[in-house]
C-alpha cells in the first residue's frame, strides 16, 4: 500500500478508537454520580412527570447499560443530543448557536498566535543582543500569565481605564465582532504565542549554525535570500507542530476566557451549565470538546507529514 | 550526584566546607545549581511558602470579618490594600488565600506524580502487554484536555475544591506517565539493571531500589513544572467559580470578586490577586527550567 494511504488510514482509524473511548468514558459519568441517575440529570430539582419520562426515554433507563450506551451514541450521531432541563431547549440548538461565536473567538487568536509568535520568535534568532534578551523575558512573563489573568488585566485598562474597547459581549456583524473579541482574542492568545515564540527562536538559531547555511552565506548569496529560503524554511517544520498543537488547546482555554468576558459561546455555556446543574449539556459539551481536540491533532500530525517529507510513515 | 562547579567558582578545601552549618551549605550547593534568576525565584517561592504558613498570624486582619463601616475603600494607611465590598480586608484575604493556592496544586502533583510514576514503572519494567495496555489507556486520556476534565469531575461531585483536585489529577497522571516512562525505557536497557536481576532482586526491588533514584532527578523537574500548570488550572477554576467556594478564599477566586469591586473603581483586589498568580507561576517556570537543565545535564 501507498504509504501515505497507510498513515493516513492509520490515524483515522486511530481517531475512531479514541472517539469511541472518549464517548464511552463520558457516558458512564452519568453512573459516577451520587443519587439515582434521573434525580442527578434532573439537578435535584423535581420534574413534571412528562420531563422524567422524556430522560427515561432518551437514556434508556430501563435497558441493560451497553445498550443503553449503543442508543446514546446513535441518537448523537444523528444529532439528537436530547432536551436541556434548564432551558428546555434541544440541546444541538442550543450548542448550534454558540458554535459561530467560539469558532470566531479561536480562530481569531490563533492568527494572533501564528503572526505574531513567528514573528517575535524571528526577530529574537535573528537580532541577538538586547531585542533577544528583551523579547525572551517578555516571552516568559507571558507564559507564566494564565489567559484569565491576562484578560482581566486587558479589561481593567483597555476597558475600564482606557475605554477604547467594550468589556462583555461578543457583538453582531464582522467589523462589531472582531472589536469584540479583540481583548478575549489577545487574552487566549497570549501564552501560546509566547510559546511559538520560544519554539521558534530555538528552531531558528539552530538553523543559522548549520553547515548548509554557511556554504550557501560561502557561495555568496545575500543574507535575506539566506534566511529566507535556507534558515526559515527549515526552521518552521518543528513550528508548524507546535503551532497546532497551541491551537488545540485553545478550546479549551476559552472555556475560561469566555467566561472572563462574558461572550456567549461553548465555553461559558459549559461553565453555566455546570453551575445550573444541567447534566444533559454537560455531557455533550465535554463531548465536543474532547472531539474537536482529537480532530484538530489527528489534522496536525498529518499536516507534519506534508511539511516534512523527510519522515517516514 | 556530582555538580559541575561553574568555571570561575573558587574551589573550596573539604574542612572549609565542613566547618559550615548544615543549612547554609545546602543553601550554597542550591543556589549555585539554580544560578542567580534562579535562586531569587525560589527563594520568593520560600518567602510563600513561609507566608501560607504563618498566614492566620502575619495577616493583620480578620480576612471573614466584615466591616461595612470601611467598605470599599482604595488603599490607605489602616487596609495597606484596600477594603472589598463587605469591608474586608484585601491583604488579609491575599495572606490567608494564599494557603489554598498554594496546598491545592501540591495535592495534585503529588497523587499525579505518585501514580504516573507507577504506571510508567509498572510498564517500562513489565513491558510486552502491559506497557501496550497502560500506553493505550493513557493515549485516550490524553484526548482530554486537563481543564475540561477537572470541569467533568465538579460537574458530578459539585463546585469545591475536592472534584478539582480529583480531576486534575486523574488529568496529570498521563503526562508524567509518558514522560517518566520512555526515561526510564532508556534507564532499563542499560546493563547494571540485567545485571541486579542476574544477582536474584525482584522485580519491585529493582524499580523501587535502582530505576527510581536514577529518575528522580528527572521526575523532580517533571512535578515543578507541572506544579506551574496546575496552579494557573485551579485558579483559573476558581476564578469560574466551580472551585474554591466562600467565605474561603483564594487568589483566583479573589481576581473574580475583583473584578466586581474595579468595575466600582477600586482595582487593587484583582491586580494584586492577578500579579501574585502570574509571580507565582513565573518563579515556578524559572525553578523548573533550571531543575530540567539539570535533570539532562546529570544523564
Amino acid at each position: 500500500m501507498n504509504p501515505w494511504l497507510k498513515f493516513v488510514s492509520k490515524r483515522l482509524a486511530g481517531l475512531v478508537v479514541v472517539f469511541f473511548a472518549a464517548s464511552f468514558l463520558v457516558f458512564s459519568l452519568l453512573y459516577l454520580a451520587p443519587g439515582s441517575p434521573i434525580s442527578f440529570l434532573l439537578g435535584n430539582r423535581s420534574g413534571t412527570p412528562e420531563q422524567i419520562a422524556a430522560i427515561r426515554a432518551q437514556y434508556h433507563l430501563d435497558d441493560p447499560f451497553l445498550t443503553r450506551y449503543a442508543a446514546w451514541l446513535g441518537g448523537i450521531l444523528h444529532g439528537d443530543l436530547g432536551q436541556s432541563i434548564v432551558y428546555r431547549q434541544d440541546v444541538a440548538a442550543l450548542i448550534g448557536a454558540r458554535i459561530p461565536t467560539t469558532a470566531a473567538l479561536v480562530g481569531y487568536a490563533s492568527v494572533i498566535i501564528l503572526i505574531v509568535g513567528v514573528a517575535i520568535g524571528l526577530l529574537a534568532a535573528l537580532r541577538p543582543g538586547w531585542v533577544d534578551a528583551t523579547l525572551r523575558g517578555g516571552m516568559t512573563v507571558a507564559l507564566s500569565t494564565p489567559p484569565f489573568v491576562v484578560g482581566v488585566l486587558l479589561i481593567l485598562v483597555f476597558a475600564l481605564s482606557l475605554g477604547w474597547f467594550p468589556v462583555f459581549g461578543a457583538g453582531r456583524g464582522f467589523a462589531d465582532t472582531v472589536w469584540h473579541l479583540t481583548l478575549p482574542a489577545l487574552a487566549l492568545a497570549g501564552g501560546g504565542a509566547a510559546f511559538l515564540g520560544r519554539i521558534t527562536r530555538a528552531a531558528t538559531r539552530g538553523e543559522l549554525a548549520r553547515d548548509h547555511v554557511e556554504t550557501a552565506r560561502a557561495r555568496g548569496l545575500g543574507e535575506s535570500r539566506v534566511i529566507t529560503r535556507h534558515v526559515v524554511r527549515n526552521a518552521l517544520i518543528p513550528v508548524v507542530t507546535v503551532a497546532g498543537l497551541t491551537v488545540a488547546s485553545l478550546v479549551a482555554g476559552a472555556v475560561v476566557v469566555e467566561s472572563v468576558f462574558a461572550v456567549d459561546g461553548l465555553g461559558s455555556l459549559l461553565v453555566r451549565a455546570i453551575l445550573q446543574r444541567d447534566f444533559v449539556v454537560v455531557q455533550a459539551l465535554v463531548l465536543l470538546l474532547v472531539v474537536t481536540f482529537i480532530v484538530i491533532n489527528t489534522i496536525v500530525d498529518v499536516i507534519y507529514l506534508l511539511v516534512d517529507p523527510r519522515i517516514k510513515a | 550526584m556530582s555538580v559541575i562547579s561553574p568555571p570561575t567558582g573558587r574551589l573550596e578545601a573539604g574542612p572549609a566546607t565542613r566547618r559550615r552549618t548544615p543549612v547554609l551549605a545546602v543553601a550554597a550547593r542550591t543556589g549555585r545549581r539554580l544560578g542567580a534568576s534562579g535562586t531569587v525565584a525560589a527563594a520568593l517561592l520560600a518567602v510563600l511558602v513561609l507566608v501560607a504558613a504563618f498566614a492566620p498570624v502575619i495577616a493583620p486582619f480578620d480576612p471573614t470579618a466584615p466591616d461595612l463601616a470601611n467598605a470599599l475603600t482604595g488603599p490607605g494607611a489602616t487596609h495597606w490594600l484596600g477594603t472589598d465590598a463587605l469591608g474586608r480586608d484585601t491583604l488579609s484575604r491575599l495572606i490567608v488565600g494564599s494557603r489554598i493556592t498554594l496546598v491545592g496544586p501540591i495535592l495534585v502533583i503529588a497523587v499525579s506524580t505518585a501514580a504516573g510514576t507507577a504506571l510508567a514503572l509498572l510498564a517500562a519494567y513489565a513491558g510486552g502487554r502491559v506497557d501496550m495496555v497502560v500506553s493505550r489507556v493513557l493515549d485516550v486520556l490524553f484526548a482530554v484536555p486537563g481543564i475540561v476534565f477537572a470541569l467533568v469531575t465538579v460537574a458530578i461531585a459539585g463546585p469545591g475544591l475536592p472534584g478539582v483536585v480529583i480531576g486534575l489529577s486523574i488529568a496529570y497522571t498521563p503526562y508524567v506517565a509518558r514522560v517518566v516512562r520512555s526515561a526510564a525505557l532508556r534507564e532499563r536497557a542499560l546493563p547494571y539493571i540485567d545485571a541486579a536481576w542476574v544477582t536474584g532482586r525482584s522485580g519491585l526491588s529493582i524499580c523501587l531500589r535502582h530505576l527510581l533514584p536514577n529518575l528522580a532527578p528527572m521526575i523532580m523537574a517533571q512535578a515543578v513544572s507541572a506544579l506551574g500548570l496546575a496552579v494557573v488550572d485551579i485558579a483559573a477554576i476558581s476564578f469560574l467559580g466551580l472551585g474554591v467556594q466562600p467565605p474561603a478564599t483564594d487568589w483566583g477566586l479573589m481576581v473574580k470578586s475583583g473584578i466586581d469591586t474595579a468595575l466600582r473603581g477600586y482595582p487593587t483586589e484583582a491586580l494584586a490577586a492577578a500579579v501574585l498568580i502570574a509571580a507565582f507561576v513565573a518563579a515556578i517556570t524559572v525553578v523548573s527550567d533550571r531543575l530540567t537543565e539539570q535533570a539532562g545535564e546529570l544523564r
